[in-house]
């Protein structure tokens, strides 16, 4: 985000440009009474700063303050909080279902990486070539990312019954496969969950890889066919090329996404069959809000911290791996 | 890095950024290659796009019999409009409905207000200390939303300072709502390209700070209030997990939070019918407000799977 400039004021800084003409005045100047700061603009800019202030200050910095000190401590909201230093991380570490989370939401992070990021990548550079309803194949595309994921959960939940007269089953018995157990199965549920939420989100990325192609300088294009270039060559060597920087930019957000992956294994399948879905957004929220474990809060919010450290420094090693292709 | 944002877009012929020259349609090993591969994306696209949702459609007006033993067939022993009456009274649809419009209005009240007060001081007002506020905004845009869930939950039920939990509360919604930094980001960069002159004739008028953000800024800025309401609206049309921690009562719950809740006491077709009510607001939204979406400026985020 290049473009956020937080240029000095215009207005507020009458003193310094003042200051810069005739030092003399700066003594003047600089004598700042609370009059002199309400005549400024001060209060008015602090009042349209309030709403703000008090909601990010509130709801958005307080709490990520208490994440770090809650980590330390045990909190069950009956007693008073006691510190307990790096206990919390402790238990989660010894946590027998921390490697299955953390290898589920790997998995689902690797099958949606495999399903759910070429897809769009053809799909777009496919429709950035229509030249007839081009709104219309964005509107399909896009559709079911409007669609309220929990009923689109719900919904696929329907389709993937696991008996003979289920939805997916019954369409691949008319070409003889099948059926299929879908999410009651340990090896089939991941997958299941991957497509369903690849569904879901394709048409997100698909839009911005168009605004991407459009602007792909048409010369290069021209200037390959003119020297022979054949369409696979252009897509190869002109437009992947051209668009890798949005490229490395999707991979690492849908990676950052799908570590955080809770819906689909919360209302498909609870985490099951045995444990098979359980992702580490789903182990914090068992910690926290389960009833099995129940108001473990320290667990929880070492859990959330130790995930989003690790995703720091993946962005961090990303960036500084990609960079030199990113930008030459 | 910020995405290429789509300059111009001509109708017909090729356009900037297109693979093909006019010469390359000419030829007919691509022009028919590359309409039949555009005939089989646009059936893809139906069936994936538009198939689930025409089959909950369909399904929200069978009976319940049909769609259990025959999933695909259209209507074999006719049409059960019932469902959907069955769905709004009976399962209570219509009192989740009026829930879930009542928080997304209350969510997008405060999103608006902060985002345009907040981006107002930043980009128009700037006070000294602008840059460090704009600095803590953007910190929070890198910290995932798993990190506030359980603090906010426990801040929701034991605010500090007020001894009065906040549970049941719409305002546990709609307040937290409005801590989106990407909203005001987005609102600020687009006050930063309103032309400074109209600012400082206003001012020379003697408009103060108020009339200049009520009479100037927010009437030259209908594009992005609407694209923030949109997405605003949205947004709290989705969400699940934060209401189903706040909101105990199943009368004050959101659809979101009670379709998973009902489904196992409810019949399939009255069930599929609810499904199909709730979609029907985002999906109306968005054929009427395309442009927001697939211009792609609210996307930032919307990637996974």
């Amino acid at each position: 985000m290049g473009a956020i400039d937080v240029a000095p004021s215009e207005r507020n800084s009458d003193a310094v440009i003042v200051s810069r003409r005739e030092p003399v005045r700066v003594h003047h100047r600089a004598r700042r009474t609370p009059a002199t700061w309400v005549h400024g603009g001060g209060l008015s800019s602090l009042i349209f700063l309030l709403p703000m202030l008090f909601i990010f200050g509130a709801f958005s910095w307080y709490p990520i303050a208490r994440t770090v000190i809650m980590s330390l401590q045990h909190t069950n909201l009956v007693q008073p909080a006691t510190w307990v230093g790096f206990h919390n991380f402790a238990t989660v570490i010894h946590d027998p279902l921390l490697p299955t989370a953390v290898k589920n939401t790997a998995y689902f992070a690797f099958l949606a990486l495999i399903f759910g990021y070429p897809i769009p990548l053809v799909a777009a550079v496919l429709m950035s070539e229509v030249r007839r309803f081009r709104g219309l194949y964005s509107a399909l595309a896009y559709l079911p990312v409007v669609i309220p994921p929990v009923v689109a959960v719900l919904l696929w939940k329907t389709f993937y019954d696991a008996s003979t007269t289920g939805v997916f089953n019954t369409i691949l018995a008319w070409v003889h496969l099948g059926p299929y157990p879908w999410l009651q199965s340990m090896h089939t549920a991941m997958p299941s969950l991957v497509l369903e939420s690849t569904w879901a989100n394709a048409g997100g990325t698909i839009i911005i890889y168009l605004a991407a192609l459009t602007g792909v300088n048409s010369e290069l294009y021209e200037a390959a066919s003119v020297d022979g270039a054949s369409l696979r060559q252009k897509v190869w060597h002109i437009t992947i090329p051209q668009l890798r920087g949005v490229l490395l930019v999707t991979m690492i957000l849908q990676i950052i996404g799908t570590a955080q992956v809770f819906l689909e294994p919360y209302l498909f399948t609870s985490g099951g069959p045995a444990n098979s879905t359980l992702t580490v957004l789903l182990l914090i929220f068992n910690y926290a809000f389960g009833s099995s474990v129940g108001g473990d809060y320290g667990s929880a919010t070492a859990l959330s911290l130790m995930l989003a450290a690790f995703l720091a420094v993946f962005s961090l090693v990303y960036l500084r791996a990609t960079r030199s292709w990113s930008t030459g | 890095m910020t995405l290429p944002i789509r300059r111009r877009r001509p109708s017909g012929g090729p356009s900037n950024g297109s693979l093909l020259t006019r010469a390359d349609w000419t030829r007919p090993r691509i022009k028919w290659g590359v309409g039949t591969a555009h005939l089989l994306l646009l059936a893809a696209l139906v069936v994936f796009g538009l198939g689930p949702l025409l089959w909950l459609a369909k399904s929200a007006i069978t009976p319940t019999v049909d769609t259990i033993s025959h999933p695909i067939s259209l209507f074999p022993h006719g049409t059960a409009w019932g469902n959907l009456r069955a769905a709004w009274s009976d399962v209570h649809v219509g009192r989740y409905f009026w829930n879930t419009v009542a928080l997304a209005l209350g969510c997008w009240l405060s999103q608006i207000v902060v985002a345009t007060t907040g981006g107002y001081v930043l980009s128009v007002l700037r006070p000294k200390y602008a840059r460090i506020v704009t600095g803590l905004l953007l910190t929070t845009l890198f910290v995932p939303a798993v990190v506030l869930l359980v603090p906010l939950y426990i801040e929701i039920v034991h605010p500090p300072l007020i001894h009065h939990s906040f549970i049941d509360s719409y305002w546990a919604i709609w307040l937290p709502a409005g801590a989106s930094a990407f909203n005001v980001v987005l609102v600020k960069r687009f006050f930063d390209n309103l032309p400074r002159e109209i600012f400082e004739a206003a001012r020379i008028d003697g408009a103060g700070p108020f009339r200049l953000f009520v009479l100037v800024v927010l009437p030259m800025s209908k594009p992005i209030l609407g694209v923030v309401s949109v997405f605003a609206v949205l947004a709290s049309w989705k969400d699940f997990l934060w209401p189903l921690l706040v909101l105990t009562n199943p009368d004050r719950q959101p659809l979101s939070v009670r379709l998973p809740a009902i489904q196992s006491q409810t019949q399939l077709g009255i069930f599929l019918a609810a499904m199909f009510i709730a979609c029907l607001v985002p999906i109306v939204g968005f054929l009427i407000f395309q442009r927001s979406f697939l211009r792609g400026t609210g996307l930032g985020g919307a990637i996974k799977g």
